[in-house]
C-alpha cells in the first residue's frame, strides 16, 4: 500500500480530510525549501505537493509562474528538486510527497531515469499537468512498476467517458480542478464543485482532492466538506512572495494553522 | 506507393505531434477536431472559405518570375509565390479566414490569438472585424516594441492587444498566455493558433488552410514555366507558410523541399532560433512533441532572430517528421545574410520582403547559384516587409 493510500485510510478512520499544500522547489531560495517542507508538516500538512520549476508553466496563473521564475533564477530545476526531496527525507520518512510539473523537464532527463531517481528520493506520487492519459501510458507503467502513484487532473469540462478513462489509470487520489482556469484563479462555485465530485465518485473509489481555486480558510472549509482533500497552492506562494526571509516560516505556519483548524 | 496521409487520428506524425495539454482543454480540442472533421469537406463551408479567399483576401496570389534577381545570381531561375500581395500582407490570413469561419460555425463569439511579428494578430483582428467577432491578441512585450505599426493596426481593427510580460516576453510566452485565456474562457472562445504547432488538430488544420498556397503553385507553375519547380524554399519559424507550400508537393518526390530557419548570430553561437538545423533535442511544448531548444534539464532557452516571426524555440511537429523521414531538408540563415537578401530584393525587384521571408530569399540566392539555368527554384514570398522598416532602419542607425 502506498503512503498516499495509507494516509487517506487513516484520515478516513479519524473522520478527517487531508490538507495538501503546494510549494515550488527552490522558491524563494533552495536553502529554504527543506525547512519550509518541515514547517508545512508541523503545521498540519497531511501530504505535500512540490512543484518542479518550468520555464513555460502553461496551466499556472501569475503567482505560481513567478514562483517558477524565482526558482529558475536560483538554478533550481528538476534535478535539484529531487535532491531537495531527498534532503527532506533524512528527517521525514512518513509524509507523502507528490511532485507536480510539466512533461518537458521529465522527458529531458528521460522518463525511466526520472522514475528511478524519484524512487530513490522516496517520492510517492506524480502529477504531470500536460500528460493526459492518452499520451502517458509508458510513463504510468513505469511509475506503477515502482509503486509510485499517478495522479491525474479532472476538470469541470471532463465528460463522463473521459472520467472513466482517467480513473482507470489513476492511483493514489484524483485531483479535481475546481474551475475553468489557471491556478490561483477567481472564486469557485461550491455547489457546482460538489455536484462534479459526486459524479466522479460514481466512477471511482479513489479519494478526491480539490484544488486550483482555494484562496482562503473559508473556501478550504467548504471544499473539505464535499471532498477528501483540499489543495492549497497560490495562497501559500503569495505568503512566500510577501514575507521577509526571517518571517517566512512563521507566516506559513500561521496560515496553515488557520486553514487546518477550519477543515479538521 | 502509399500516398502521404499524416497525421494519424491522434495527431501524431511518427513520434511527433500529439495532444499534450491540461485536462480542461481536452474536451475543447475534441470538439474542435470533431467540428473540423465535419466541416473540412463540407461543400458549403468550402464554398464560403474560397469565396472569402477570392474576394476578401485576393487569391489566387500570382507567381512572379524574378528575372533580374535570376540574372544577377546567374544560376537557376527564381520564381516567387506572392503571398505578400494578400490582404494584410502575408500568408497568415489564409488560416485565419478558415479558423474564424469555423469559430462562427461553432457559435463562438470570441476569438483569441497569439502573435510574434504581429502578422497573425493583424490577420486575426481583420477577419474578426469582418465577421463581427470579439478579438483579443496576446503579444510579448518585447515584440510589441519591435512591431509597433502592427500593434496599432490591430487596435484600428478593434482588437484588444494584451502585452505579455512573463518569461522571455516573445512569441512562446504569448502562446502560453493565450492557452491560459482559453482554459479560462473555453466555453465561448475559439483559439486561432497562427502556426502549424499547438495540440492536435491545430498542426493539421493550419496546414490544410494554408495548403491553398501549394495547390495554386501546382497549377500555376506549369502555366508559367512549363513544369513544376526543382526546389521549393520557405522560411520556418513554427512553419505555417512552409507547410502550406510543401504539403501539396509531399508526394511529388522530384521536388526538393527546403525549410530555412533563423540562424540569428550563427547556429554555432547558440544565439539562434533553429531547432532543426542545430539538432536540438526532442521535447514537449505547447501541446505537441517536436524538436525544441532547451537546456539539459528541459527548460526552454531564449531564441534570437532579427525577425520576430521566426523567434520560436520549437517547430511544427510535421516539420520534425519531414526532417527525420528525409522528405524535406532544413538549413539556417543568419540575421546578416537575411538582411542582405532583404535589401537586394528591394533594389533589384522592387519588392520589400518580410524579414522572415528574407531568410528563404538568402538561401535561394546561394542555392540558385549552384544550379543550372534550366532548373527552377520557387520561393514562398510569405509576407511583405512594411512592418519591418523600423527594425531595418534601426539596424542602419536611423530612426524614422
Amino acid at each position: 500500500m502506498s503512503k498516499i493510500e495509507s494516509t487517506f485510510l487513516r484520515l478516513k478512520s479519524e473522520n478527517k480530510k487531508a490538507l495538501i499544500p503546494f510549494i515550488t522547489a527552490g522558491d524563494p531560495h533552495p536553502d529554504m525549501t527543506v525547512n519550509m517542507l518541515h514547517t508545512l508538516v508541523e503545521s498540519g500538512a497531511d501530504m505535500i505537493e512540490v512543484g518542479i520549476p518550468f520555464s513555460d508553466p502553461m496551466a499556472d496563473g501569475p503567482v505560481i509562474q513567478r514562483a517558477s521564475e524565482r526558482a529558475l533564477a536560483n538554478d533550481v530545476g528538476i534535478k535539484k528538486t529531487i535532491q531537495l526531496v531527498k534532503e527532506f527525507r533524512k528527517q521525514d520518512t512518513k509524509t507523502p510527497i507528490i511532485l507536480m510539473g510539466y512533461a518537458n523537464p521529465i522527458e529531458a532527463i528521460g522518463i525511466k531515469d526520472f522514475v528511478n531517481q524519484i524512487k530513490e528520493a522516496d517520492v510517492d506520487g506524480v502529477i504531470t499537468v500536460d500528460y493526459p492519459p492518452e499520451e502517458s501510458k509508458d510513463f504510468v507503467t513505469l511509475l506503477r512498476e515502482q509503486d509510485i502513484d499517478s495522479i491525474f487532473l479532472l476538470s469541470p469540462t471532463t465528460e463522463d467517458n473521459r472520467i472513466k478513462l482517467i480513473t482507470e489509470q489513476a492511483t493514489g487520489f484524483l485531483y479535481y480542478v475546481s474551475l475553468k482556469g489557471v491556478t490561483g484563479s477567481a472564486n469557485i462555485d461550491i455547489k457546482q464543485v460538489s455536484d462534479r465530485v459526486n459524479n466522479i465518485k460514481k466512477y471511482s473509489n479513489l479519494p478526491i482532492a480539490v484544488g486550483f481555486g482555494v484562496k482562503d480558510a473559508e473556501t478550504a472549509k467548504q471544499v473539505a466538506l464535499i471532498s477528501d482533500a483540499v489543495v492549497i497552492g497560490s495562497r501559500i506562494i503569495k505568503e512566500v512572495e510577501n514575507s521577509n526571509q526571517e518571517d517566512l516560516l512563521e507566516n506559513i505556519r500561521s496560515l496553515m494553522t488557520e486553514i487546518k483548524s477550519t477543515i479538521s | 506507393m502509399q500516398a502521404y496521409d499524416l497525421p494519424d487520428a491522434f495527431g501524431h506524425f511518427g513520434q511527433f505531434g500529439g495532444t499534450f495539454v491540461a485536462e480542461t482543454l481536452v474536451e475543447a480540442l475534441d470538439e474542435l477536431r470533431d467540428m473540423y472533421d465535419k466541416f473540412k469537406d463540407d461543400p458549403d463551408f468550402l464554398k464560403e472559405f474560397h469565396h472569402d479567399l477570392k474576394h476578401f483576401v485576393g487569391r489566387p496570389s500570382p507567381i512572379y518570375y524574378a528575372e533580374r534577381l535570376t540574372n544577377q545570381i546567374g544560376g537557376a531561375r527564381i520564381f516567387l509565390k506572392r503571398e505578400d500581395l494578400n490582404h494584410t500582407g502575408a500568408h497568415k490570413v489564409n488560416n485565419t479566414v478558415g479558423q474564424a469561419l469555423l469559430a462562427k460555425k461553432m457559435g463562438k463569439p470570441r476569438v483569441i490569438a497569439e502573435t510574434g511579428a504581429g502578422q497573425h494578430g493583424v490577420a486575426t483582428a481583420t477577419i474578426a472585424a469582418r465577421l463581427g467577432l470579439e478579438c483579443v491578441v496576446y503579444m510579448g512585450s518585447e515584440d510589441i516594441k519591435r512591431q509597433s505599426p502592427n500593434v496599432y493596426r490591430m487596435k484600428l481593427l478593434g482588437a484588444k492587444v494584451v502585452p505579455v510580460e512573463s518569461g522571455s516576453k516573445t512569441l512562446k510566452d504569448a502562446l502560453n498566455e493565450a492557452l491560459r485565456d482559453w482554459v479560462t474562457n473555453v466555453s465561448d472562445t475559439f483559439y486561432i493558433i497562427g502556426t502549424v504547432a499547438g495540440p492536435h488538430p491545430y498542426p493539421m488544420m493550419v496546414r490544410d488552410f494554408n495548403s491553398v498556397v501549394g495547390k495554386e503553385c501546382k497549377t500555376q507553375m506549369p502555366e508559367l514555366a512549363g513544369r513544376q519547380p526543382d526546389v521549393i524554399l520557405a522560411c520556418v519559424g513554427g512553419g505555417s507558410n512552409a507547410m502550406g507550400i510543401f504539403y501539396p508537393y509531399i508526394d511529388n518526390k522530384n521536388v526538393r523541399l527546403i525549410g530555412v530557419e533563423a540562424a540569428g548570430d550563427g547556429v554555432e553561437t547558440g544565439r539562434h532560433a533553429a531547432p532543426l538545423t542545430s539538432n536540438s533535442p526532442i521535447g514537449v511544448l505547447h501541446g505537441n512533441r517536436t524538436y525544441l531548444m532547451q537546456n539539459d534539464e528541459g527548460q526552454i532557452i531564449d531564441t534570437h532572430s532579427v525577425s520576430a516571426g521566426l523567434d520560436y524555440p520549437g517547430v511544427g511537429p510535421e516539420h520534425a517528421w519531414l526532417k527525420d523521414s528525409g522528405r524535406a531538408e532544413y538549413v539556417a540563415v543568419t540575421d546578416d545574410d537575411a538582411l542582405k537578401a532583404f535589401h537586394n530584393l528591394c533594389l533589384i525587384e522592387g519588392i520589400i520582403p518580410a524579414l522572415e521571408t528574407s531568410h528563404a530569399l538568402a538561401y535561394a540566392e546561394k542555392l540558385a547559384a549552384t544550379m543550372s539555368k534550366e532548373q527552377i527554384v520557387l520561393v514562398n514570398l510569405s509576407g511583405r516587409g512594411d512592418k519591418d522598416i523600423n527594425t531595418v532602419a534601426g539596424i542602419a542607425g536611423l530612426s524614422l
